[in-house]
């Protein structure tokens, strides 16, 4: 006979795992099911985490580079390769074992498996090997699931163009370049975003000659201008070339790389490169087998159609994190985790962040949350923007990194936060005061008013909310009346 | 630098005539925004953009003959930032055409015009999922998602007032910025449940108003209002708020009538009764909406029927200590004075000891409301819902009046008719009124017809 649980969860993402772990707290009989050995998803095991240990790596380079403008010289860096692929991996098996000897604390029963949906509330899982509570002792190759609630959190892949697809080691994707195959003489990113920034400014840094191609005419569509100036200046450094407005049209394979053929604002139309990585952009994967045995829709751009509480034309089913819409971003996933299994509990839980943070980890770091100007341009909103420049900053100055720009976007007669942006180094730890500034409708006169360490960088908040004011200590510009 | 076609305007329509060019150069168009109307054979139909961008140039004019695939306009692209490809791929749904009517005068075509539907942002679906069908099981429903505009409060507040069913976006915040504590949501949801919109009743849901602070002008006390005050606001706010009412006023010589009362008051007194005007009048009414049936009616609008009832109930107002109670007397019209006197009186008694029941206040046709005791020329009384009409009386005086050559002095007494005037035209309402006074001017007409 199928077993049966209050809830069972697809996919053991960051969605996913704090889904069944939240739910397992509140007292329901989960399911976890994931193909993985442990949870973790993407995000630990292809995405955010990896990239983070790679970018650590590349930030320590740069710094010791860098040390010689302050009269401390560091021989060139040896590069052990396997050693740092360890390390990396070493991260992933540590954070992914912890999070799956969490579930087993939490007794949220883990099957590692490929689910397919038979009806709303019950599914196939082939084969399942793994059940974490009892290790991995038998279970038959195909079990069934009967669910009260299912909570769909299967995730994204990496958006695939089939004309940029070519059968070569070559060709590199989010997943395989941060597998870090070698270090390549020259490297071709397609795509500006953050994805295809952070990757090439890991292989940038570890040796590579990189180069960025991307289709619009700015780096990361979507953020700020004046806080993407910030790292574009110093991504000019880096990268041996960035081309915008360009267009990928061809790629062959040759002996000595990939001939790549452009189209648009570049010189050169056909290059070279001994390894090209596509990063533009990520499909949901919705495509979940059985899924048409539900009422379950799916929108035009392949996403999940869900209600304010995640919930989806089918009542029993949930749908969270990239496969329920964008942004696609692990912290969005989470909270919509809890939504969902508040709401399965009979709660009044809905999504409706005032904020959700983006950073970008490159360096310097870019962040913002809320409104963005542009948004604010394009919608007609009426705000006034302070920025606060790093340059002016002690803490900056210490650190080498006076490159940094702090901005708020503000309702001009109440001074109330709506949008938070940040450029320079550590900005992602930065944003969060401003998202909790949004978040509980602060004014620049409460950021203010709020006394913030010295010296730090988090201090460029409140003296840009002291620029709305024309107070600012460190930066004089008197209000224009 | 972008151009703007005539897209495929439909079936078997190659073109058209140019009526109205409805941007101009140095104009921002937005997608769908419609910027040309275009007369074809079978109907004028506003053509929206299928790009957005800022118009350079207008290649069209008024009465030009135009083709499917012409320019239109030429834009300067506005910057998408996403750039998901050639604005080739997202063109705009062709627009609607409306049928000309057979035979229709082509000079008429404007008429058939069809607007293009608005286009709509493309957060929009999770809003129309909330509609979704029903869960399987009992469940509360999904709080409708609070608008896109961003609301100051922070996300515990949010969530205490979705708990407690407040829509957030209505609070009024008191900090600074307008920011929105949890001490404002309960003050907000405190009102609400003791507005006179609800509680003490004014109806219609109109928003309240805040208080002032008073104190600032002195000492004031606060006191809980009672029961009787609540119900009582409760159901004169109703009736005040559903009513269109009007009152016309009368006077009526009751020397006669009070000559009669005062010679057989004793003879009912002996019967525990206590012969009033009231008692006399709520005789006259039972036989007054005898004549008159819409007098003795209810609305129900729901249905867009007028109750006509069957059966003659006489409310009379009573002022108590606790405040407005209305017993009812019932089958007025098959009672005869005396009778009707000694229920008044005990229902008075019973008013005041508390011992009225809820049985015996309701069930009425018309009311009575008597404040002569006390004084007052006229009044505007308030109809007691659901009945149609109530007649105020106030004191009355002896005045001189003029008749047969000479002022003589008669005690005259001043009414008041309240109604409802949806369901009662004014003269039939004078009419009725009329009645009352001549049933009191003459009481044997009470024997006669009643």
């Amino acid at each position: 006979m199928a077993e049966t649980t209050h809830l069972a969860v697809l996919g053991a993402g960051p969605g996913g795992y704090a889904a069944a772990f939240y739910a397992a707290d509140m007292g329901m009989q989960v399911a976890l099911i994931d193909e993985e050995k442990n949870p973790g998803g993407v995000c630990l095991y292809r995405g955010c985490i990896p990239s983070k240990a790679l970018l650590h790596v590349a930030k320590v380079i740069d710094e010791a580079k860098h040390a010689g403008n302050w009269g401390v010289t560091f021989a060139e860096p040896a590069l052990d390769i396997d050693k740092l692929r360890g390390f990396k991996q070493g991260v992933v098996d540590k954070l992914t074992a912890g999070v799956g000897s969490v579930a087993k604390l939490r007794k949220v029963k883990y099957i590692q498996g490929r689910a397919t949906l038979t009806g709303p509330r019950s599914m196939k899982i082939a084969g399942a090997g793994a059940d974490t509570k009892e290790g991995r002792q038998g279970l038959p190759a195909e079990t069934e699931l009967g669910f009260e609630h299912l909570i769909l959190a299967t995730g994204s892949h990496p958006t695939r163009i089939p004309t940029l697809s070519l059968d070569s080691p070559r060709m590199m994707d989010s997943t395989t370049g941060l597998e870090l195959p070698d270090v390549p003489t020259s490297l071709l990113v397609i795509g500006g975003g953050y994805i295809g920034l952070e990757l090439g400014t890991v292989y940038a840094t570890l040796g590579s000659k990189v180069s960025v191609v991307e289709m619009t005419p700015g780096l990361l569509p979507g953020a700020d201008r004046d806080l993407v100036g910030v790292l574009e200046k110093r991504l000019k450094g880096l990268f041996a070339n960035i081309m915008l407005s360009t267009k990928v049209v061809k790629v062959a394979e040759e002996k000595n790389g990939i001939r790549v053929t452009f189209e648009g604002d570049v010189a050169e139309k056909e290059q070279v490169f001994d390894r090209v990585l596509v990063a533009v952009g990520r499909r949901p994967n919705s495509k979940i087998p059985g899924l048409e045995t539900t009422q379950v829709t799916v929108n035009a751009q392949g996403f999940i159609e869900t209600d304010p509480q995640r919930r989806t034309a089918e009542p029993s089913i949930f749908a969270i994190g990239d496969v329920a819409g964008e942004p696609m971003l692990a912290h969005k996933a989470s909270h919509e985790a809890r939504v969902a299994v508040e709401a399965i509990a009979g709660h009044k839980a809905v999504f409706e962040p005032q904020a959700i943070p983006a950073v970008v980890f490159t360096d310097p770091e870019i962040a913002w949350c809320g409104l963005t100007e542009a948004q604010a341009q394009a919608e007609g909103i009426e705000v006034e923007v302070a920025k606060f420049p790093w340059g002016a900053l002690g803490r900056a100055i210490t650190i080498d990194r006076p490159d940094g720009l702090t901005k708020l976007v503000l309702e001009p007669k109440t001074g109330r936060i709506l949008g938070v942006g940040v450029a320079g180094s550590g900005a992602g730890e930065l944003i969060a005061e401003g998202v909790l500034a949004i978040e509980m409708g602060a004014t620049a006169e409460d950021l203010k008013l709020v006394i913030h360490p010295h010296p730090t960088l988090s201090e460029t908040l409140m003296e840009s909310a002291e620029v709305f004011f024309g107070q600012s200590t460190h930066v004089y510009k008197p209000k224009r009346k | 630098m972008t151009e703007f076609k005539v897209p495929e305007l439909g079936e078997n329509v190659a073109g058209g005539d140019v009526m109205r060019v409805l941007v101009n150069v140095g104009d921002t168009v937005a997608k769908d925004q419609p910027v040309l109307e275009l007369e074809t054979d079978k109907a004028t139909i506003e053509v929206p953009s299928n790009v957005a961008g800022t118009v350079k140039e207008v290649r069209v004019k008024k009465g030009d003959k135009i083709k499917v695939g012409a320019v239109v306009l030429t834009l300067d692209d506005a910057s998408t930032g996403l750039g998901a490809g050639n604005g080739a791929a997202a063109a705009a749904a062709p627009p609607k055409l409306a049928p000309a009517k057979a035979g229709a005068p082509e000079l008429k075509a404007p008429e058939h015009k069809v607007l293009p539907m608005p286009s709509r942002a493309p957060q929009e679906p999770p809003a129309s999922q909330a509609a979704a069908p029903a869960p399987a099981r009992p469940q509360a429903p999904a709080p409708a998602p609070d608008a896109r505009e961003v609301v100051p409060a922070s996300p515990a507040v949010r969530r205490l007032a979705r708990e407690i069913g407040i829509q957030v976006n209505e609070v009024t915040g008191t900090g600074p910025g307008g920011r929105i504590s949890q001490d404002d949501v309960k003050e907000h949801a405190r009102r609400i449940l003791t507005s006179p919109s609800t509680a003490l009743g004014t109806g219609g849901g109109r928003a309240t108003r805040v208080l002032p602070d008073f104190e600032k002008w002195g000492g004031v006390e606060r006191q809980p209002v009672s029961n009787i005050r609540r119900v009582t606001a409760e159901h004169l706010g109703y009736a005040w708020n559903t009513i269109p009412h009007v009152t016309q006023f009368d006077k009526a010589d009751v020397t006669a009538l009070d000559a009669l009362r005062k010679q057989y008051k004793d003879q009912v007194a002996k019967a525990g009764g206590n012969l009033t005007v009231t008692a006399m009048l709520v005789r006259i009414l039972a036989t007054a909406v005898k004549q008159f049936p819409q007098f003795n009616a209810s609305i129900d609008t729901e249905r867009g029927e007028l109750i006509f009832k069957k059966y003659v109930n006489v409310g009379v107002a009573v002022d108590t200590d606790r405040g407005l109670l209305v017993p009812v007397i019932r089958d007025a019209d098959q009672k005869n004075i005396s009778q009707i006197s000694i229920e008044i009186q005990q229902a008075a008694e019973k008013a005041r000891d508390r011992k009225l029941t809820l049985e015996e206040m309701t069930g009425g046709g018309i009311t009575i409301s008597n404040l002569g005791g006390i004084g007052g020329t006229y009044f505007t009384p308030i109809v007691n819902w659901p009945e149609v009409a109530i007649l105020g009386v106030s004191r009355g005086a002896t005045e001189p009046v003029w008749k047969d050559g000479t002022f003589e002095p008669r005690q005259m007494l001043p009414l008041s008719l309240s109604y409802d005037h949806r369901v009662i035209d004014g003269a039939d309402a004078m009419r009725f009124l009329r009645w009352v006074v001549e049933a009191i001017e003459q009481p044997f007409l009470l024997s006669l017809i009643g």
